[in-house]
């Protein structure tokens, strides 16, 4: 259960520009650290992050081993039109996780 | 569970050279970048075009108290319009096992170009941040830390 | 109140606000009540905000996995702790702040997991969550999280005394390879650096607490089982009553002061 926390301003003026806060809760194992035995860890990583506001695409990042576990995301974008902004983590062993948040644009 | 930190290497080296005389075992190397590889990882974003210093801002902590999670913000300044914005924001490192940290595409939409994540730096080393510009054009930020290591951890 | 400076008051044994806290010994090297001063306070800018900012404080994760478990049906009886505490932003509010606490129906003090599972046998009659285990951890936190920002105060009285006591002496015991006790970095060291990193005064505000050293949520038993290990000392297992006699004091000897769970700490 992929837990994930997304703060987004309930409501916005048409060409603000909003402050996007987000948080999933993934191990990020990098794939070089070694259990007692000397063993590598294999990799589970996020490794794509994708932001669309009523369907079209406005943020994008690529992430490595480097971005600490548990990744933090914080992008913003300008507020268009009332909808929804979607969200969707992909990364190693078929993990997905998807998240999505209404807005209310005055 | 061993993380082999720089502390747990210069451990293990000390007790070899300390007189085992099992010089093979001496070829214990930390995986990591090197400033090469951090650059040739920055070539293959930038290409030829020159790299400018300025309007980029990349933000860390210059003493790092844990380096397993170190807040980051790169920030750029740009109007943010169709004409003129930043493209991608790309940020390297020169110490960690792999020299890329992150790569975010922006554009027009996001109406500022900011951006701020959490990142494992694994020794004090220089950070840079690139951003790429709607012109084509590449400008760069670096950011010198310092990382110390936690005390009273859990493995010996 | 007396115009005597506090610690004075303290080490005459004279009540303290209405408390009665007789102290046999005035051990030199504890910290003045006054000079208190939370992890958060050793903390980098950059760490503090982490903590401040719930939207970005990687424990809240644990904390909505805590609600969800909170809300959730478990156990021969499919009853949530919901179904007999109601919302937890009330029936749970102030009680991680005066925990470690006598059961009961028991004797002995027991800490916030402990209390969990005792629930969960006596009245979901579901198994015990494994210590420091992911679920017990979020529900932990979920109840830590009620006494944000309230003092923190456990009860001392003939049945805890005790208890307190053995807590203390532990506390001032050296031990491990390195022969150090808690004391020594904590109350005398406090403020100097240990491998580079600050040593703060090991007061409890703020469990369970994501450390960055870590990466994850952990208890205060899994920081304290660090301790030993720094200290080259044989841990406890995970559960020990050494562990919760530990925490009584320490929660004594942090009385007052803010409880800020779910914290984060490097």
């Amino acid at each position: 259960m992929a837990r994930a926390l997304i703060n987004v301003p309930a409501s916005a003026k048409r060409g603000e520009v909003m402050e996007i806060k987000t948080l999933i809760s993934h191990p990020m194992e990098p794939g070089y650290r070694t259990n007692s035995t000397g063993e590598i860890l294999p990799r589970d990583t996020i490794n794509l992050f994708v932001c669309t506001y009523n369907g079209e695409e406005i943020f994008r990042a690529e992430l490595s081993p480097a971005i600490a576990a548990n990744p933090f995301i914080a992008f913003s974008t300008v507020a268009t039109a009332s909808g929804k902004l979607e969200f969707k983590w992909t990364g190693d062993n078929g993990f997905s996780a998807t998240e999505s948040v209404a807005i209310t644009v005055e | 569970m061993t993380v082999p930190t720089r502390r747990q290497i210069l451990i293990s080296a000390v007790a070899l050279i300390g007189g085992t005389g099992m010089s093979s075992l001496l070829a214990i190397k930390p995986t990591s970048a090197t400033p090469a590889m951090m650059r040739a990882a920055i070539r293959k974003v930038v290409g030829e075009a020159p790299l400018r210093k300025g309007k980029v801002r990349l933000d860390l902590p210059p003493l790092i108290e844990n380096g397993n999670t170190v807040p980051m913000t790169v920030s750029v300044d740009s109007p943010m319009t169709e004409a003129d914005h930043v493209k991608a924001i790309h940020v390297f490192n020169e110490k960690n096992p792999q020299p890329n940290v992150l790569s975010v595409r922006l554009g027009p939409r996001a109406g500022k170009a900011a951006i701020s994540s959490r990142i494992r730096l694994a020794d004090s080393q220089t950070v840079t941040a690139i951003a790429e510009m709607s012109d084509g054009s590449f400008w760069s930020d670096e950011a010198d830390v310092v990382v110390t290591l936690a005390a009273c951890v859990e493995g010996i | 109140m007396s115009l005597w400076p506090r610690s004075f008051v303290l080490s005459c044994g004279v009540p303290l606000f209405g408390a009665v806290v007789s102290v046999s010994l005035a051990i030199g090297g504890e910290i003045p009540l006054s000079e208190r001063m939370s992890g958060y306070d050793f903390m980098s800018r950059g760490t503090q905000a982490m903590q401040d900012d719930d939207s970005a404080n990687p424990a809240m994760l644990s904390v909505l996995d805590g609600e969800a478990l909170w809300n959730a049906a478990d156990g021969a009886t499919s009853k949530s702790c919901a179904d007999c505490h109601g919302d937890a932003r009330l029936s749970m509010k102030g009680v991680a702040a005066r925990y470690p606490a006598i059961d009961r129906a028991g004797s002995r003090p027991v800490d916030i997991a402990t209390r969990v599972n005792i629930c969960r046998a006596e009245q979901q009659k579901a198994n015990p969550l494994p210590l420091e285990g992911k679920k017990l951890l979020a529900i932990s936190s979920y109840i830590g999280l009620q006494s944000r920002g309230m003092p923190i105060g456990v009860a001392i009285d003939e049945g805890t005394r005790p208890f307190l006591q053995s807590g203390r002496e532990m506390f001032f015991q050296r031990q491990g390879q390195l022969n150090l006790s808690c004391a020594q970095c904590h109350d005398d060291n406090w403020g100097q650096k240990l491998s580079g990193a600050p040593i703060p005064q090991g007061h409890p505000t703020g469990y369970p607490l994501y450390r960055l050293e870590w990466q994850s949520l952990g208890s205060i038993q899994r920081r304290l089982r660090n301790c030993l290990i720094g200290m080259r000392a044989e841990p406890y297992p995970y559960g020990a009553q050494e562990y919760v006699v530990l925490e009584l004091y320490l929660m004594w000897r942090a009385r007052g002061m803010k409880m800020e769970s779910p914290a984060v700490r490097p």
